[in-house]
């Protein structure tokens, strides 16, 4: 697929750390790209160097083929991690001046602040000021300013944080509907679950390197343990007791009636050779392969390349 | 570039609407109103009556003088000295020496007192010198104009000559007198000091001041509208549309234009209370019909319309003692100086304001950096106490173009009176300064905005001014 954005090589040194060593992203048009990391992994400066707020010391950034420039900004939108709003200013407004500051005129902003306040309901707050809004609802009015400008990139930082569930649902369509009509989007979050239904690929970057990236789909296949769970009855004695000695077991639960298990295969034994194992002596519920989730992934890759560096650091001591 | 307006436009609206702007500017004129009027309606209140003994060497002025509910004209012959001891003897009030003018006219007088002299007896004094000169003048230049008619004309009588159709304009700028009017104060031992620059002293100290005041008061709103877009975060979300330095120029631009805002409209209106105060309040000061001033016996008969006109346009001058002693300086340089050394100087703290704003994060860490910038303004301000009362001396002179104290120092010497190449350097230098300044600020301020949780150092902030954007 065409990559729509792309950072190449990336380095952004300070005073007394550096931020980002030689990171590289390629963002493919109209798709949702996770950017993962643990808090302080350079994701934020990252975020920063796309949307122009500072440069890098070394490497390039491409945008739709062209060298990132300051035109750019007025077709990139940005939700920061840490929202904020003119407190003393009214609602509307507010949403006028950011507008027109993405370059939007007076009477296009208007117009468009006009749908997208009916679409969230919030009309009645027009004139009201923000600090009299509830943290949730400048939340809201934040992601209608993100997006008044119709911009073609999208930078999400954490854009769930401070809504509650029916709000988040409602802001997750709007990101699909987005990216559906069009729109790329950069997704920062700790919430793997939401990665899991909106990414379609991600970069994780760890202590200012990229450790892992890809399509969602591809990383947790890769990261599969060869591992399943199965459900049964009519056999109550232990599991153990029927499963060929070289299969790892690693849960079992009776119930009444079903039994739960866990089977780990090795290497290069299939699932059909576990099910026609245990199928003379249960009778098979439910057979599912346990696919790991990206909060699995996270941590696993996370802690190894921590471990990794300690022990190169050791190596070189 | 549009952006920035954007930003300005922002900036100085929030501002204006705000109520403690209203506020602000409806009470400044007030009170400024207030220093103006109150002490001349204090001087009409006192009843006391005022003895003034009038040594008149010209002879022009005899009986000129009318006594009022609060002067009393006394005329005196003698020789100065002796007239000065009998000041002192009788306990007068004050006494006014009219000399033999050196050219042909009278345009000079001394003041002798005790006691300051009071600025509307000053008006009064000058007024009626100034009317009885140019009458004199008028009727010598009308007597001239009909001589060229007639050269057998003597003097004035039952003629058919229009005396209005020989009034030119030129006539009237010929007639236009200025009298200096000198107060002496004589000390307990007959010494004397001069102290006929008081008005300049006042109007020097009280634009040094004011320009003081604006400096920090518009400067600590852009040092508090920067903190406040650092702690609610939203300036992430700006820089993201405009580059840190536009958000940081639109900023100070927008305050100064609401400085600039507040100071027009207190100058507008305090003059609107001023004179709505003098024609509500009848007699008040000196403000005499014109045809009083032109009172028969003059050697004019006041019977023309025209006369009567022009002599309103002359007196206009002289409405009220106030702007009359006001009146000798040069009002022209002194709005545009103080319109220029308000915005230059707020500029130049402005920026610094603005760095300090960017690189704490919240207003009681700013006390560290506040003090090195504050020094400057406080140094001038203690100076000027210095300067007013030495407006030609070194240190006059150099804290006038050392661009941090110029603004202050410079405004409190203009009244005085200050060599043009003088004002010149100290514009030019404090120009140059604050452009230096507002490139460091934005230094400062582009990577400070986005630092957060960490106490800044002077060491800190010097780094930053090598960063790469």
């Amino acid at each position: 697929m065409e990559s729509y954005f792309s950072a190449q090589n990336i380095t952004k040194r300070y005073a007394h750390h550096t931020a980002l060593s030689g990171v590289s992203i390629e963002v493919p048009k109209q798709s949702i790209f996770g950017l993962l990391g643990p808090n302080g992994a350079g994701k934020t400066s990252l975020i920063r160097i796309i949307n122009q707020i500072t440069g890098p010391d070394e490497g390039e950034l491409f945008f739709n083929n062209e060298k990132l420039n300051p035109r750019h900004t007025e077709m990139i939108g940005y939700l920061p991690e840490e929202r904020g709003l003119y407190k003393k200013m009214k609602v509307g407004e507010q949403a006028l001046y950011l507008a027109q500051l993405k370059g939007v005129s007076r009477h296009d902003a208007m117009k468009k602040l006009r749908y997208w306040f009916e679409k969230f309901e919030i009309q009645a707050w027009w004139n009201k000021k923000v600090e009299e809004l509830s943290k949730g609802m400048q939340q809201k009015v934040q992601f209608i300013v993100t997006i008044i400008h119709d911009p073609s990139l999208l930078i999400f930082d954490e854009p769930f944080s401070g809504f509650d569930p029916i709000n988040v649902n409602l802001l997750k369509e709007e990101i699909l509907n987005l990216r559906n009509n069009g729109a790329t989007i950069i997704f920062s979050t700790h919430n793997m679950a939401s990665v899991e239904e909106l990414c379609d690929n991600i970069a994780l970057i760890n202590k200012s390197h990229k450790i892992l990236e890809g399509s969602v789909k591809a990383i947790r296949k890769t990261y599969k343990t060869n591992t399943f769970a199965l459900e049964y009855n009519q056999y109550k004695g232990p599991l153990r007791a029927i499963l060929p000695a070289y299969y790892e077991l690693l849960d079992e639960q009776q119930d009444d009636d079903l039994t739960k298990a866990t089977v780990k295969l090795p290497a290069g034994v299939s699932q059909n050779e576990l099910i026609s194992a245990l199928l003379p002596h249960i009778a098979l519920h439910s057979f599912v392969e346990i696919i790991p989730t990206m909060n699995d992934i996270f941590i696993e890759t996370v802690n190894k390349a921590t471990s990794d560096s300690t022990n190169s650091q050791n190596a070189l001591l | 570039m549009n952006k920035i307006f954007l930003v300005i436009k922002r900036e100085y609206l929030s501002r204006v609407q705000k109520k403690s702007f209203i506020v602000m500017t409806i009470l400044g004129p007030l009170l400024m109103a207030g220093l103006f009027i109150v002490p001349v309606y204090l001087a009409q209140m006192s009843d006391e009556m005022k003895k003034i003994d009038v040594l008149d060497e010209t002879g022009w002025f005899m009986n000129k003088f009318e006594n009022s509910s609060r002067f009393n004209f006394e005329y005196v012959v003698d020789d100065l000295e002796t007239a000065k001891a009998n000041l002192s003897a009788k306990k007068g009030y004050a006494l006014l020496y009219i000399p033999k003018p050196s050219a042909t006219v009278p345009s000079a007088a001394v003041i002798y007192s005790e006691k300051q002299v009071s600025i509307d007896l000053k008006g009064y004094i000058k007024t009626v010198m100034a009317k009885e000169v140019e009458n004199q003048k008028l009727g010598a230049e009308i007597l001239k104009e009909i001589r060229k008619v007639n050269p057998e004309y003597k003097s004035f009588g039952n003629d058919s000559i229009s005396r209005e159709s020989l009034i030119s304009e030129e006539i009237l700028k010929n007639i236009k007198t200025n009298i200096s009017l000198t107060s002496i104060q004589m000390g307990e031992e007959g010494k004397e000091a001069k102290s006929y620059t008081e008005v300049s002293m006042g109007v020097g100290m009280f634009a040094g001041i004011l320009i003081y005041y604006f400096i920090f008061l518009f400067g600590a709103q852009v040092m508090r509208g920067v903190i406040e877009e650092k702690v609610s975060r939203i300036v992430e979300v700006i820089v993201s549309s405009v580059k840190p330095f536009q958000l940081m120029m639109g900023k100070i631009v927008g305050v100064a234009l609401v400085g600039l805002t507040q100071f027009l409209l207190w100058l507008v209106l305090t003059l609107t209370i001023v004179t709505v105060f003098q024609t509500v309040m009848p007699g008040s000061v000196d403000k005499k019909s014109p045809t009083e001033v032109f009172s028969p016996g003059t050697r004019i008969p006041a019977d023309a319309e025209a006369i009567t006109e022009q002599a309103e346009a002359v007196n206009s001058t002289g409405m009220s003692a106030i702007s009359e002693a006001l009146g000798s300086i040069n009002y022209g340089i002194m709005i545009f100086s103080f319109i220029f050394y308000f915005l230059a100087g707020y500029l130049l703290y402005g920026a610094f304001f603005a760095a300090i704003g960017a690189a704490v994060d919240n207003e009681t860490d700013t006390q560290q950096f506040m003090m090195p910038v504050t020094i400057p303004l406080i140094l001038a301000i203690v100076m000027a106490q210095v300067v007013i009362n030495n407006p030609e001396g070194p240190i006059a002179f150099w804290f006038s173009i050392i661009p941090f104290t110029s603004p202050i120092i410079m405004m409190v010497r203009i009244p005085f009176g200050v060599p043009y190449w003088q004002l010149a350097l100290s514009m030019g230098l404090l120009t140059v300064t604050f452009i230096g300044a507002v490139w460091l600020a934005g230094r400062v301020y582009r990577t400070g905005i986005l630092m957060y949780g960490k106490k800044v150092t002077w060491g800190e902030m010097w780094k930053w001014l090598f960063y790469k954007g």
